[in-house]
């Protein structure tokens, strides 16, 4: 049977397996799994059908836990049923898959192994969620490489329908599930002979039904509970032996020949390493190259770790074995050991084979590199007489030693191999143009071929490395390509030469291309020392494309892709030049062909106009530059941002060693100062003459690169001399007042809403406002000298001004600034507004999301202090318990107070009764108030300082609860209306005092743009691809049904004042309090610049009408909801067919687009016309009505 | 009994009245419902190629845009449909019309690129429309741009498409036009069958609150339909083309009207988007009436009566209709 080859990544390559073997399929997204989901819920979409004719039904959840409950129940009732996660996801469904075990249920899970968030999250691959399920009872198939997802995707499902004890196949996160690589593809033919139809019937026949009722899950007492927890051990003895059963029948279906433990090195190995996922490949190749020498060593791969059979892996090892080092990629801190290793301890002593010695290691936990001369190391390692034990590998542990010493210039590159290195802008699609590259090498020649992408960790305007390996032989390297191993390296953004190292790649002899500005004549002397000196060193190939030009010529705008593409299959001669070509358009034509013929031509265009444009440079022999690369931050920043953090910026982080770290992930905040990351090409110039002084720019600004000061006029003594001021207009500060309106050039990203938003225009041209965008460069050198004036001046006193409008609002310092969300985010405007008002005394609990990523994703945070220090304190705990996490903190602080209070009553003698007296009723309602209570809780902390009393040590660690604090729980829509909704309606219910702030992109934005229950209807979104056909659920409205909270929803973009309003009187209200903010996102599709139009277009519509519910208005005898919005006077269409989501549909569908839309026209008017109901109740003390009418 | 019908283009209409484009013909039961009003042809919505253009390339930006920056969202939207950008769902839409309708179906097309006309073009025929109505609907805004050039490049593309279908070409012209006859002859000499006169543009306007421009488009009204009257009556029996009346036909009044200038037929949007199929009968039947109380036989009899080569006074359609215009209002009470 010929087996069609294919390039694929592996979550699709399982996915595909999964989808044709299932009936349901429960899901939620999680990285680096959502790909699996994704590609199921599209392929139901669009009526593919599984290997029995009928398509899967696709659900998303709420979570993993209901998808774990979901598909629990659907495997009770008897359906072929699966589910895709990781990481934290795997751990949400613990409890239930104890019960799926203990009721021996047939079913495959599939898990991108990933890190487990501890001291930090990470999305990057390892096996601590794997080693966290181990005791549940599932069996746990590991594959090692794109082909084994896929393959054992199948076994597994072949597997567990024979053996009942359920499956989960994991592996590793980001290596395997998103590297592009050529396999074999299962046919539909193939998997049925892997699937035998009489045990999915008997499956189905034992799932629950009425027609012949039986019952499970009971409760049960101490007489019989353990018996029955025995009573299945014969099915995990079988499980091994149906395994290798399966295993045995897939290599006749396919060739393809895999066993529960593979050995392979040299036949009489006296040193093995026994691992298990991708590290396998690793370790196999080096064990291959080292035993071809003549060592005499082997590699013993793990391919079910549970149940664990001890038989097999003994026979599975040569009898000539001494010592075996165990790697894990996982840690258990306070064990003995790491989980295989001690699992290998143990198997080793009861399999009779004590002599040999073992040790065991860490190593590649979140998708740390793990390569051939890390395994060299190893083995050397367990040639010593003393091998280390408890190691750690490729890391620098100078804090207890762990680390085995590792000799980089060990490399495997083999004979014929072609690396290549490209480096992009995110925006500019390299990595797009490379996943096309590869396929291409991989499906028209026969190349086998490997691609792996890596990104940067802000969420746009950064560096992205595509790694592509092709050649002759089968490519067994799922590590990045390392120094001075790349022939091609190709640079698609000119402004990276100045801040990163790219020919530390190169190869001697290699081939460096540039997307360079100057032409082959004029390049090379503007150019850094460092590349010139590569460049020479390396003797290197230079060639040069002007691909801006070629992209502004053929309307390509910012993406190099197709041209980068082409200039590299021009230069590489991977293909004859023309057959390249044809491949490139016929690869455009497949991508882009569904979307219209003028994408495919506009790039066609680009293909033939790159080749014209492609010239070599002479490369002189000399270096002639005078400049060198930038510092990763500057040399004034704090030691810690210097040499840590400074470090990581510049793609080092790999070498910091383990001393210079926190021990408990406690980091400083305001580091995003130093991290200059130049990313705009125009920014606003300020135009004094007209500005009105609102601070609407300011307010708006997603990045905080915009502020206006007001101050003492004789600040401006040594002024730089282009630094702007004028009189202010500010009534509290009039005479003697200047006032400026700065940009921070170097930390603007260039989304042009402050414009936008500005009100003024200039009455000779009204195209013209009080800020306008001009190009950057020549504005660069001295803006950034005003900005650094500018922000020596200090801030305005707080307590000296009402920040209750938006212009004395934005003269309180941002303390939350440049942070790395996309430019134009329309989340961050409120993170920053409340970091503004209460931000020197909130502590911040944060969801998983966008938010905890552009604000606690290292290496630097946005999250800043005032010039006294203060500041928000921030953290995240996990996406589904934010509220509970923000509650507790919220009980800490009401506890230390009343605590405190306590003590201080205690020590009215000792300082003062006049002092305790003000501290107890201080009247912190506003900021002179907040203020005065500080210099009262300084004076009672200096009058207790020299007290030996150990309750006065107390009361001075917690005298700062004295002073007014401000809880705030932030997160995004997944989170609030899905994952963490139980959790958000209890902290509501609480009564307690925070304030929640819901940024509502109406999409789960950070994971790339999934459903959530905030999802309108008519959009479309992944896992609602046909458009989302029920409407947005109401989390406003039902916690008014409380009564006690308040509630407020806001836009910005369509009223800022609002918005100002909102978040005081919530802050301020002695409850829980719940503002939901509608958040424009990148993930609706649509010019970010003109989201505040279309805020308003979303008010206007009625899709989001604004409102405030205070419950002190019923107290007062008020109606307490106040809506600001008018009633709608655009349809829904209006304002929805200016997005993607929506439009999209009009073009995939449009009966339905139509239906839909209709239904979301309802679902505006009614919800308007409920809102005006309530809106004009009558609320009074008692019942007003029936006593007016006595 | 009085002979409403007409031809057009070749075609046999069973009466003068036809809807021209407008979003009334994205709806087949809406086109449906004109049919059995009475209406007796309809002009399909225009094909913009510009549209085309920047739908495909909007969808294009907006799905790649911030894709495969950020390791968790590699793309933001899903995308797994076919998605009808093309004028795939034009040319579906036409064949469904004709399909549904026995009344004639006309295309209609504004390209921007020289290949898209004449591509566009052919598939219209081949999708099946009877006859094809190029929109010439191009606004000069360049001072270098001579009117000269202009008029050559649309009489070259008109010969274009004239050579590229087989079908009935219509060509919809701006009275914006220096020496329209000559124009209007030239499209002609280039292959035109018939002249459809005249383009609505949307007139911008300026919002003195916002300083803003702002875009809304008035339905016409009968007061429209005096600037393509006077045009047919001086085209009519000057330029050998079938005359299609476009703007301000709201009544059988109007469609009498329009016969007597010279057209073969007269064409309605905004009364049909105003009141729906509901406007059709109401003409057709003052149309009939009319024509019984004068003791007309039929439509043909009529057509071009009242042209300015069939008038008394040819000049009252030139300057001294100006002159008569200014001296009436003087004369106003």
């Amino acid at each position: 049977m010929k087996q069609p080859i294919i390039m694929i990544d592996g979550n699709e390559a399982t996915a595909s397996v999964a989808h044709r073997l299932s009936e349901v399929i429960a899901i939620y997204p999680i990285t680096p799994s959502s790909g699996m989901g994704e590609f199921s819920d599209e392929w139901s979409a669009k009526g593919k059908k599984n290997l029995w004719g009928t398509t899967p039904l696709v659900i998303e959840m709420q979570s993993e836990g209901g998808a774990a409950g979901t598909v629990h129940g659907a495997l009770q009732t008897g359906a072929l049923t699966t589910t895709f996660t990781a990481s934290q996801g795997l751990l949400l469904m613990i409890p239930n898959m104890y019960k799926i075990a203990g009721e021996l249920t047939s079913t495959v899970f599939h898990v991108a192994a990933r890190a487990i968030a501890s001291h930090a999250l990470s999305i990057y691959g390892d096996h601590q969620d794997v080693m966290a399920v181990r005791q549940t009872g599932w069996a746990l198939l590991s594959s090692g490489s794109v082909q084994e997802a896929q393959d054992f995707a199948a076994i597994a499902q072949a597997a567990t329908l024979k053996a009942r004890v359920p499956f989960m196949h994991f592996f590793d996160g980001f290596r395997t599930s998103h590297e592009v690589t050529k396999i074999f593809q299962l046919t539909d033919e193939e998997l049925r002979l892997m699937v035998d139809d009489d045990l999915v019937r008997a499956h189905r026949a034992r799932g629950l039904t009425p027609e012949n009722p039986t019952l499970r899950g009971t409760a049960q007492n101490p007489d019989v509970y353990f018996q029955m927890r025995e009573a299945s051990n014969n099915y995990y003895t079988a499980t091994p032996a149906i395994v290798q059963e399966m295993m045995d029948k897939f290599a006749k279906v396919t060739g393809r020949h895999y066993n529960l433990f593979d050995y392979s090195g040299h036949p009489e190995a006296e040193r093995v390493i026994v691992i298990m996922g991708s590290g396998g490949e690793v370790v196999e190749e080096t064990v291959a190259y080292l035993a071809a020498k003549g060592e005499k060593v082997g590699v013993l791969r793990v391919r079910l770790y549970r149940p664990f059979s001890i038989e097999h892996f003994i026979k599975g090892l040569p009898q000539s074995v001494k010592s075996i080092a165990v790697l894990d990629r996982t840690k258990e801190p306070g064990a003995n050991g790491e989980p295989m290793y001690l699992d290998i301890v143990n198997a080793l002593m009861e399999g009779k084979r004590a002599d040999i010695k073992v040790i065991g290691g860490r190593y590649g936990l979140s998708s740390k590199e793990f390569t051939p001369a890390m395994t060299k190391a190893v083995l050397d390692e367990l040639s010593k007489p003393e091998p280390k034990n408890h190691f750690t590998l490729g890391i620098n542990d100078d804090v207890s030693h762990t680390s085995l010493t590792v000799d980089t210039s060990f490399s495997l590159e083999s004979e014929g191999m072609v690396s290549c290195v490209f480096f992009g802008l995110g925006s500019d699609g390299t990595v797009g143009a490379n996943k096309n590259s590869i396929k291409i090498i991989g499906e028209e020649t026969d190349n086998y071929a490997q691609g792996y992408f890596y990104y940067d960790s802000k969420k746009s305007g950064t560096v992205t490395m595509s790694h592509l390996r092709f050649g002759p032989k089968s490519i067994r390297a799922p590590y990045l390509i390392e120094a001075n191993q790349a022939n091609f390296v190709a640079c698609h953004q000119y402004s990276f030469l100045e801040r990163v190292d790219m020919l530390k790649y190169a190869k001697e002899g290699g081939i460096f291309l540039l997307n360079s500005l100057y032409g082959p004549d004029e390049v090379w002397d503007h150019l850094p020392q460092e590349v010139q000196k590569d460049i020479i060193a390396k003797k290197l190939k230079f060639h040069v494309i002007n691909g801006y030009d070629v992209a502004e010529k053929t309307g390509m705008g910012g993406r190099m892709n197709t041209i980068m593409q082409t200039a590299f299959f021009a230069i590489s001669g991977i293909l004859p030049r023309d057959a390249a070509i044809a491949e490139i358009k016929h690869a455009i034509e497949k991508s882009y062909g569904k979307r219209g013929e003028a994408v495919v031509k506009q790039n066609f265009d680009a293909v033939d106009a790159t080749v014209a444009n492609l010239h070599e440079v002479k490369v002189p022999a000399k270096v002639t530059s005078k400049t060198t690369r930038r510092l990763p931050v500057p040399n004034e920043a704090p030691e810690f941002v210097r040499d840590v953090l400074g470090q990581i910026i510049d793609s080092d982080g790999d070498n910091i060693p383990v001393s210079a770290f926190p021990i408990d992930g406690t980091f400083p905040t305001g580091t995003t100062q130093w991290e200059k990351r130049n990313l705009a090409l125009e920014i606003p110039v300020w135009n004094e003459d007209i500005c009105i002084q609102c601070g609407k720019c300011v307010m708006v600004c997603p990045h905080a690169v915009i502020r206006h000061k007001v101050y003492d006029e004789k600040l401006l003594a040594g002024a730089p001399e282009t630094f702007k001021h004028t009189a202010s207009k500010f009534k509290e500060f009039s005479t003697g007042f200047a006032y400026t309106l700065q940009v921070a050039p170097e930390d603007c990203t260039g989304c042009t809403l402050c414009v936008e938003v500005c009100p003024v225009k200039d009455k000779t041209a009204v195209g013209r406002k009080a800020i306008n965008m001009e190009p950057q460069p020549a504005l660069r050198e001295a803006e950034a000298k005003n900005w650094d004036f500018f922000m020596n001046i200090p801030d305005m006193d707080r307590k000296l001004f009402n920040p209750a409008t938006i212009k004395n609002s934005q003269l309180l310092r941002p303390l939350f600034e440049f942070s790395g969300a996309c430019a134009g985010c329309g989340e961050t405007p409120y993170v920053k507004l409340v970091s503004q008002l209460f931000g020197d005394r909130a502590v911040i609990a944060n969801a998983t999301g966008c938010s905890s990523i552009y604000g606690g994703n290292l290496p630097t945070t946005p999250w800043a202090k005032n010039a006294d220090g203060r500041g928000p304190a921030w953290s995240n705990s996990l996406f589904e318990d934010n509220a509970e996490f923000g509650l507790g903190m919220r009980l800490t602080i009401d506890k230390q107070k009343e605590y405190a209070v306590e003590l201080l009553k205690s020590f009215e003698s000792t300082v003062s009764t006049e002092l305790v007296e003000a501290i107890l009723n201080a009247n912190q309602e506003d900021e002179a108030g907040i203020g005065a209570q500080r210099e009262r809780v300084t004076e009672l902390k200096n009058k207790l300082g020299k007290s030996s009393d150990s309750r006065a040590k107390d009361l001075i660690s917690l005298a700062d609860n004295l002073v007014k604090k401000s809880v705030w729980i932030i997160g995004g829509d997944g989170w609030a209306y899905d994952i963490g909704y139980g959790g958000l309606d209890h902290v509501l219910a609480s009564g307690r005092n925070v304030n929640i702030l819901v940024l509502d992109t109406e999409v789960y934005s950070n994971t790339g743009g999934q459903a959530s229950k905030a999802t309108p209807r008519a959009a479309v979104a992944k896992f609602a691809m046909s458009g989302k056909g029920l409407p947005k659920k109401d989390l406003g409205l039902i916690a008014m049904s409380y009564g006690y909270v308040y509630v407020a929803r806001v836009a910005m973009g369509a009223n800022d004042q609002q918005t100002l309003k909102a978040l005081l009187e919530a802050e301020a209200y002695d409850g829980p309090s719940l503002v939901i903010a509608y958040s424009p996102c990148i993930a609706h599709g649509y010019d970010m610049s003109k989201s505040l139009e279309q805020t308003k277009l979303a008010v206007q519509s009625g899709h989001w009408p604004m409102y405030r519910y205070d419950p002190r208005l019923a107290e007062q005898g008020q109606n307490p909801l106040v809506i600001e919005s008018k009633e709608p006077t655009i349809p829904v269409s209006q304002y929805a067919y200016n997005e993607t989501r929506y439009k999209m549909l009009t073009q995939m569908d449009e009966d339905r687009a139509e239906m839909l839309m209709k239904e979301a026209q309802h679902d505006a008017k009614a919800r308007w016309t409920l809102y005006q109901q309530m809106a004009s109740m009558h609320y009074g003390n008692g019942n007003d009505n029936e006593e007016k009418k006595s | 009994m009085t002979d409403l019908s007409t031809t057009y283009l070749g075609l046999n209409l069973k009466n003068p009245l036809v809807a021209s484009a407008s979003p009334l013909s994205k709806k087949l039961d809406k086109a449906r419902k004109l049919e059995e009003a009475g209406i007796s042809a309809i002009v399909m919505y225009s094909l913009f190629e510009e549209q085309i253009l920047h739908e495909t390339l909007e969808l294009d930006h907006y799905l790649t845009r911030g894709t495969e920056s950020f390791a968790e969202a590699l793309t933001y939207l899903p995308d797994g449909g076919m998605y009808a950008v093309s004028p795939e769902k034009y040319l579906t839409q036409l064949t469904a019309m004709k399909k549904a309708l026995s009344i004639p179906v006309i295309g209609s097309l504004n390209g921007v690129s020289k290949g898209g006309w004449t591509s566009y073009a052919k598939k219209i025929q081949d999708a099946g429309a009877d006859a094809l109505e190029l929109n010439l609907y191009y606004l000069v805004a360049d001072p270098n741009l001579k009117s000269e050039d202009v008029e050559a490049a649309q009489a070259d593309l008109v010969a274009e498409v004239r050579a590229a279908i087989s079908i009935p070409l219509a060509v919809k012209i701006s009275p914006f036009v220096t020496a329209l006859p000559n124009f209007a002859k030239r499209l002609v000499d280039a292959g035109a069958n018939g002249l459809v006169l005249f383009n609505r543009f949307y007139q911008p306007d300026f919002d003195l609150d916002e300083l803003d421009i702002v875009h809304n488009l008035d339905l016409s009204t009968s007061s429209d339909l005096r600037l393509p009257l006077r045009w047919i009556s001086i085209l009519y029996g000057k330029v050998n083309a079938d005359f299609a009346l476009t703007s301000g036909v709201h009544s059988g009044k109007d469609v009498i009207k329009s016969m007597m200038a010279g057209a073969k037929v007269a064409m309605t949007a905004s009364n049909l988007l105003h009141r729906g199929e509901q406007a059709v009968g109401p003409i057709l039947s003052e149309l009939e009436e009319w024509m019984k109380e004068r003791e007309y036989e039929s439509i043909r009899q009529m057509q071009g009566s009242m042209s300015q080569k069939n008038v008394r006074e040819p000049a009252a359609f030139e300057r001294a209709n100006y002159m008569k215009v200014l001296s009436s209002w003087r004369e106003l009470p």
